[in-house]
């Protein structure tokens, strides 16, 4: 920047709009930092709240003073690119090295205080006692006590937390209707404030005997039950009161659960770090390993020949329509564009029921006996058919865009020449073309490359021979890997994390390497 | 343009990680007819819990229209407001397990009993306690449904099965004892399809569960308690081959085809192309509207062996574990668990087979054939809700469309068998 530009510069940054649009874009900020941390916090977000505190403390230092030009200009894109791009990946790395998934979310605590509500046995042959709950203090704050009266003889009973189950005279409290509706020195909570308190009157157990006390099912009936587990903090091991198994933790696969000595486990797990376990599982598992490389190769043939057979088709329709001799050229362009209108998972589930053996157009029409979806090699030729008709008419758009762009004096230059119609397509137009399309191609290619919709909504990966279950006959490598991931025993996101580590990697391999090959192209250029 | 090209090379790296994402986003659809046990990411699509509310429930655009008004009704009878907010329902089991687990979650859910065992394996749901007489009052099968490690999760209120449709214009015999039976009265009158069973080439295990376990085929064995025991997988098993068999049979006489799906299977009953078709109480509507003259009745085994056990499919309230509302979701419950009110009420909109059995005996003179599915549920099995049955689905299935398609029983069960064994922890 030159001084003369200087005193122009101040001057624009301090005309009255300009002023406006800072303050509104730096009180933005601040109002929604001020409104976003509190709730960040609440969820122990800490990651989050980093992250909006640096995003809040750089828009001020960046764009309170007149310095960092540079860093004005760079702030906004790197802030997204942080959030949307790098944080979900780190994520996605850090979940790998755990075992996040069905059964093993949420912590310990979480995980003991469910071993332990869940065990609560109604005692048979017990009675559902009407229930009040009273409370001497504060409705919101307790402590509580419960006046319980007994359906068959309407004695009444209280009890607390430190108060075992003790018969009332009767004289003390009124009972209406079977429940007791006023007791002195008590208050009588109403059903609103029995909820909003509900966490801590959930607590109240009011013992009978050595293992069975009464407790609130709902806000006006108690019932008598037992805790079946009982955890002992210090040796860390739960206790079942009625076979007398102890659960210790101990570790199945990678995962620790509490299991008691015949083997069986708890259900409820926790989660945990499991270092490099998930990678290991994906590169020494043989069914994985094995399948890989053929599911990889596959993968390659698709989105090439998805790539290949749409550029084709679409470039030779945007030939042919972009001939002046042709009529109602609109109009055939309109009908085209067609399949790109229809939703692709409708176009797709269209197309499977096309394929049918038994029921199908295709083989209907044709009166043909064709297994197309359950013979590996005709479902590859079912899937790149399919993919040809959805994709096609971007390439046709494509085409047809970068033809009307191309000079008409080459081409004119071309026939004085006296280059032919072919050689004028092959030697001019399709150089020409090239430029301006191979970068949509290697976009096309990145796409069909992972593109999981065409194959699971079409084939699910089938078909399947006899006796496997890994990798189906029109398998690309993400509807493979997400059956893995999935398609098992619930969802495991720590082994699935640690796939698309991989696959990141992968991609971004092919990704560099095809943008070796257009430079080639553009250096050609 | 070396800016370009690198920001374009993080671009097609980001789409491959996204990509990846967005198919662990979507829901498992290898097992959508049966319900699968796994559960998959992402929290997209729920709904902002209202913080006003008394009691939140969450359900699928079904069942929504028809608890709306009942529990509105209950809520102001009880001096509350009570929001319900429809979840779709391949997202709902996903949605709920997440935002429960963020505090953020509703106060109740409505699903089918096959759930619980991954709700309670991620601490999910709390218990419910059952009246005593709830044993006298409700069709057993919903019991022992509910019941999972000799504990009651939810209160049931529905419940369905799989049944034969007949087609009366053509065939004679309106309850076939036998697959045999059935097979030569299929013929008889020159139907094109004898039985619509839906295989696909998938493999559809649940369809199939009655002709598995007629020829003596089991998903697991039981446990000293009474309770599945996962490490027991009878697929690959004596029994499990020997269905094997009779569906390779089936399958070569044309009679089981993977060429019927799901996509198709309720269609050619109802266009009169077959004779007979295995389906559920979801089927009823369409078949009425095509005018088909139909009877219902259980489905058949093969002679000489077991009578067909399906699957059932019981529906039932379940209180989250972190409801923010938990009284008066257990009051909720205990209502739906004590009277007959709310789910009477419940029928008009979203017909589902009632499991209270004053309810059956009320809607009997009206809805016969809903009440029928209901009684004919008794002779099922729950389908189990344990989480290993999520590694069932996939294996199985494929293995019986490869057997209808002709590959050898023996080793095709087996290593279903080995697979499904690798597949559970």
């Amino acid at each position: 920047m030159t001084t003369t530009q200087a005193p122009a510069h101040r001057s624009r940054s301090s005309s009255i709009p300009t002023i406006l649009g800072k303050v509104l874009l730096l009180g933005a900020t601040l109002a929604i930092a001020i409104w976003i941390i509190p709730a960040l916090i609440a969820l122990q977000q800490w990651l989050w709240v980093a992250v909006v505190l640096f995003a809040a403390i750089g828009i001020f230092v960046l764009y309170t003073t007149k310095r960092f030009i540079p860093g004005k200009y760079i702030f906004p894109g790197t802030f997204f690119l942080v959030v949307f791009l790098i944080a979900p990946i780190v994520l996605t790395f850090a979940y790998s090295f755990t075992n996040f998934g069905d059964g093993t979310r949420g912590s310990k605590e979480q995980a003991v205080s469910a071993i332990m509500g869940n065990s609560v046995q109604q005692a048979p042959d017990s009675p559902r006692y009407g229930l009040s709950v009273a409370t001497a203090g504060d409705p919101a704050a307790g402590p509580y006590t419960f006046f319980l009266v007994d359906p068959e003889d309407q004695k009444v009973y209280q009890g607390s937390l430190e108060q075992d189950l003790t018969p009332v005279p009767a004289g003390d409290v009124t009972v209406e209707g079977g429940r007791v509706t006023e007791a002195q020195g008590f208050t009588i909570l109403t059903m609103p404030q029995i909820n909003a308190a509900g966490r801590e009157i959930q607590q109240v157990s009011v013992k009978v005997d050595e293992d069975s006390a009464i407790r609130m099912l709902t806000a006006n009936q108690a019932f008598e039950g037992t805790a079946t587990m009982v955890y002992d903090e210090e040796a860390d091991t739960f206790t079942n009161t009625t076979s007398g198994a102890v659960y210790t933790v101990q570790k199945v696969g990678n995962t620790d659960y509490f299991v008691d000595e015949a083997g069986n486990r708890l259900p409820q797990s926790w989660l945990q770090g499991v270092g490099g376990a998930n990678y290991m599982r994906l590169f020494t598992d043989g069914k994985i390993a094995g399948q890989f490389l053929k599911a990889f190769g596959w993968t390659l043939v698709f989105a090439a020949g998805s790539v290949l057979s749409t550029f084709l088709v679409g470039f030779a329709l945007a030939l042919v329509l972009n001939d002046e001799r042709m009529k109602s050229r609109r109009f055939y362009r309109s009908v085209l564009l067609m399949p790109y209108a229809i939703p692709a998972f409708i176009a797709i589930l269209m197309w499977s029921n096309f394929y049918n053996r038994d029921f199908g157009l295709i083989n209907q029409v044709l009166h043909l006996h064709i297994n197309w979806l359950g013979d590996p090699t005709w479902a590859k030729a079912a899937v790149l058919l399919t993919n040809l008709w959805m994709g096609f008419p971007y390439m046709f758009i494509v085409c047809t865009g970068a033809l009307q762009a191309l000079p008409g004096d080459v081409m004119e230059a071309a026939k004085i020449d006296g280059a032919s119609r072919l050689q004028t397509t092959m030697r001019v137009v399709m150089p020409l073309l090239l430029v301006a399309v191979s970068p949509l191609l290697v976009a096309s290619f990145a796409f069909n490359f992972n593109n999981f919709n065409a194959i699971q909504l079409l084939t699910e990966g089938g078909p399947f021979p006899a006796g496997e279950y890994t990798r189906g006959g029109t398998d690309i490598l993400i509807s493979m890997i997400y059956r893995i991931a999935f398609g098992g025993s619930g969802a495991d996101f720590g082994f699935a994390s640690a796939v698309s580590v991989a696959l990141f990697v992968l991609t971004g391999v092919i990704a560099a390497l095809q943008f070796r090959f257009t430079s080639v192209l553009e250096d050609v250029n | 343009m070396l800016i370009r090209r690198k920001s374009f090379l993080a671009l097609g790296a980001a789409g491959a990680s996204a990509a990846l994402l967005a198919a662990c986003g979507d829901s498992d659809s290898t097992s959508t007819t049966a319900g699968s046990g796994a559960s998959d990411g992402g929290a997209s699509g729920a709904p902002a819990v209202d913080p006003n509310a008394g009691l939140v429930i969450w359900c699928d655009d079904e069942k929504a229209p028809a608890i709306k008004g009942p529990a509105e009704k209950w809520g102001e009878a009880n001096g509350l407001t009570v929001a319900v907010q429809t979840v779709p329902g391949e997202d709902l089991q996903a949605n709920f397990i997440t935002a429960n687990q963020a505090g953020n979650g509703p106060d109740l859910i409505i699903a089918a009993h096959d759930w619980i065992g991954n709700l309670v394996q991620n601490s999910a749901i709390s218990p419910v306690q059952l009246p005593a007489d709830a044993s006298e009052k409700l069709a057993p099968i919903a019991l022992s449904a509910m019941t999972y490690d000799g504990q009651t999760y939810g209160a049931p209120y529905a419940v369905e099965t799989l049944v034969l449709f007949v087609n009366k214009a053509l065939t004679d015999v309106a309850e076939p004892a036998t697959i045999e039976e059935l097979i030569a009265a299929g013929g008889a009158k020159g139907a094109e399809h004898v039985l619509s069973l839906p295989v696909g080439e998938q493999g559809d295990a649940y369809h199939m569960e009655g002709i598995y376990t007629s020829a003596g085929g089991y998903l697991f064995g039981k446990n000293a308690e009474g309770g599945l025991n996962p490490q027991d997988v009878g697929v690959g098993k004596e029994g499990s081959i020997a269905a094997g068999e009779k569906m390779k049979e089936l399958g070569a006489q044309g009679i089981l085809s993977t060429s019927i799906s799901t996509d198709n299977s309720i269609s050619l009953f109802t266009d009169g192309k077959a004779a007979y078709l295995i389906s559920g109480p979801w089927a009823l509507a369409d078949i009425k509207k095509a005018g088909i003259d139909f009877a219902m009745s259980a489905i058949p085994g093969f002679e000489g062996m077991n009578p067909a056990v399906p699957f059932a499919g019981v529906n039932g309230f379940y209180v989250a574990s972190q409801s923010k509302n938990a009284v008066n979701a257990q009051t909720f419950v205990n209502e739906i668990a004590t009277s007959d009110t709310i789910v009477e009420e419940m029928f008009p909109e979203d017909q589902r087979p009632p499991v209270s059995l004053a309810l059956q005996q009320k809607l009997a003179p009206e809805y016969p054939e809903l009440v029928r599915v209901a009684e004919l549920a008794n002779a099922a099995e729950p389908m189990p809700s344990i989480p290993a049955m999520a590694a069932i689905w996939g294996p199985l299935g494929k293995a019986q469309a490869s057997i209808v398609g002709g590959a050898d029983p023996k080793s095709t069960m087996e290593s279903a068998g080995t697979e499904i064994s690798s597949q559970i922890k």
